[in-house]
């Protein structure tokens, strides 16, 4: 099941948005696949970038993969226990192995995402 | 997901899928990178004991009253003399030194031997043997279609391996089998090969298969061996296993482009012995001084750096990263490099993405192998 309150990307990506902060991590799918997760580089807090830059890195034992952006905005806070606790990513991606927050700085980019129902189409139903 | 459909498959191929294993494509073929997680199976062999499918690895029987003088001619260690059930770790080079492949070498009889070398590098071994077998007096049978390859490994392989029902009556010489030692024995389904033998530093065994046996033995196995904790472990926990004892993988550390006196593995190339395919090259590189040497990098600040990643000194490129990971034992990101062999203190850096991460040379090998003496043994660490 795909939680139905927050937007996906391509990139297995979720962006749950509250109050115009948006909670970032990566998917159930993207941590299976990547496997153990055993770094994680995070943007600066007060850094700010556009919608699909490369802001992080996120490396399991055998590969890397890149985080993006899926909206333009002003990083606000990164998740100091996912920093020294890799392994949240895989024990629970969806919550407590969220990455960083946004304040997006055009709401109308999270139109552009996949809400649950498209993203399970894309995982193959 | 495609994947290509000409894959080999093993005779354990159909218990991988049904399961759990993740499978790649892997030297040709079909093969299980990771079933529970690359971090658990790790610490399964570290710890308990774990099985591996590497019957993708090549088998070429060698026989004949010329073997053991014609295959010492092409490899770097010496086989002439020793006994039957002895195994030498070799590598067999271009006649300009570089590694074709490294290979263990069996001693099975009086005129008949075992080759064992590489998945990726089987097509060119065969082809090099074939291209130097002389006119009469060596025979090559190659039995990697045949035979199944699994690998018992970790400090609670021996107390299997007891388990078998098959080896019930030579438990003894299970127990007494000395490491690079092997027996043959009689199974089900034709001879195996008994090898004290493997490529995690740990205490264990690799058990040559014919291929109608290798299901029932796997499932025995771990049925056997559940109060052991046994589970079956893929590839991708096979590389970080050794990679922290510091064992060699054609494609990292060698290549036909780097010398066994580079790559560390000099104490298996025996310059004195008699003539052998690229000693004159790796004679004259060690009078003249060996240009390049792998050495053991921690990475002291944040990033992991894998293979390919410039090794800088002082900001110039000193060599590249072999072989890199995060260490799940060691729990910090390390790697073998080679580099420039002058290079030993000081700045040192490498190039991760484009970041510039500060790391250190560290002494070899990161984790002490327990593949001789109590499989438990306190470990040195560096």
């Amino acid at each position: 099941m795909v939680p139905d309150d927050r937007k996906y990307t391509q990139e297995h990506e979720w962006i749950l948005i509250e109050d115009g902060v948006g909670m970032i991590g990566v998917t159930d799918f993207a941590a299976g696949e990547l496997g153990d997760v055993v770094f994680v580089e995070l943007p600066e807090p007060g850094s700010e970038f556009s919608q699909g830059d490369t802001v992080g890195t996120i490396e399991s034992v055998k590969a890397v993969a890149d985080l993006f952006l899926p909206v333009s905005g002003e990083i606000v806070e990164i998740n100091e226990a996912v920093v020294d606790t890799p392994e949240l990513v895989n024990s629970d991606p969806m919550d407590e192995g969220w990455l960083f927050k946004v304040k997006l700085s055009d709401i109308s980019e999270a139109d552009q995402l996949m809400d649950a129902a498209a993203y399970g189409e894309l995982l193959g139903g | 997901m495609s994947e290509p459909t000409n894959l080999k498959s093993t005779p354990l191929t159909d218990w991988h899928q049904q399961h759990g294993g993740k499978m790649v494509p892997f030297a040709g073929f079909s093969m299980p990178v990771q079933y529970e997680g690359v971090l658990a199976e790790h610490a399964c062999v570290r710890e308990r004991v774990g099985l591996f499918d590497i019957t993708h690895m090549g088998e070429i029987f060698v026989s004949g009253p010329g073997a053991e003088a014609w295959i010492d001619g092409l490899v770097t260690n010496r086989v002439t003399g020793i006994p039957t059930g002895k195994i030498v770790y070799n590598a067999m080079c271009r006649p300009d030194g570089g590694v074709l492949d490294d290979m263990l070498v069996y001693r099975l009889g009086e005129t008949e031997w075992l080759i064992v070398c590489n998945a990726s590098n089987h097509a060119k071994i065969s082809g090099w043997l074939e291209k130097n077998l002389p006119a009469d007096g060596v025979d090559l049978d190659d039995q990697s279609d045949q035979t199944a390859l699994i690998a018992v490994q970790g400090p609670d392989s021996r107390e299997l391996l007891c388990r078998l029902g098959a080896l019930a009556d030579r438990a003894h010489e299970v127990e007494a089998l000395k490491f690079y030692t092997a027996f043959t024995h009689e199974g089900p389904a034709g001879r195996w090969i008994v090898s004290r033998t493997g490529y995690t530093g740990e205490h264990g065994y690799e058990l040559y298969l014919p291929n109608g046996d290798a299901v029932a033995i796997w499932e025995e196995l771990l049925t056997r061996g559940e109060d052991l904790g046994v589970a079956p472990i893929g590839l991708a926990a096979r590389d970080t296993l050794r990679f922290e004892v510091c064992y060699c993988l054609y494609g990292h550390e060698l290549e036909e482009d780097i010398t066994p006196l580079e790559a560390g593995i000099g104490w298996a190339v025996k310059l004195k012995k008699d003539d052998f395919v690229g000693r004159q090259a790796l004679l004259m590189q060690k009078s003249e001084g060996i240009p390049r040497r792998i050495v053991c990098l921690e990475i002291t600040g944040r990033g992991i750096a894998r293979q390919g990643a410039r090794v800088l000194y002082q900001g110039q490129d000193v060599g590249l990263v072999t072989s890199g990971t995060f260490s799940p034992t060691l729990k910090k990101p390390l790697a073998m490099a080679l580099v420039e062999a002058a290079i030993s203190e000081g700045e040192l850096a490498v190039d991760i993405r484009g970041r510039t991460i500060a790391c250190r040379i560290i002494s070899f090998p990161f984790l002490s192998a327990r593949t001789k003496g109590d499989p438990r043994s306190e470990r040195m660490l560096p």
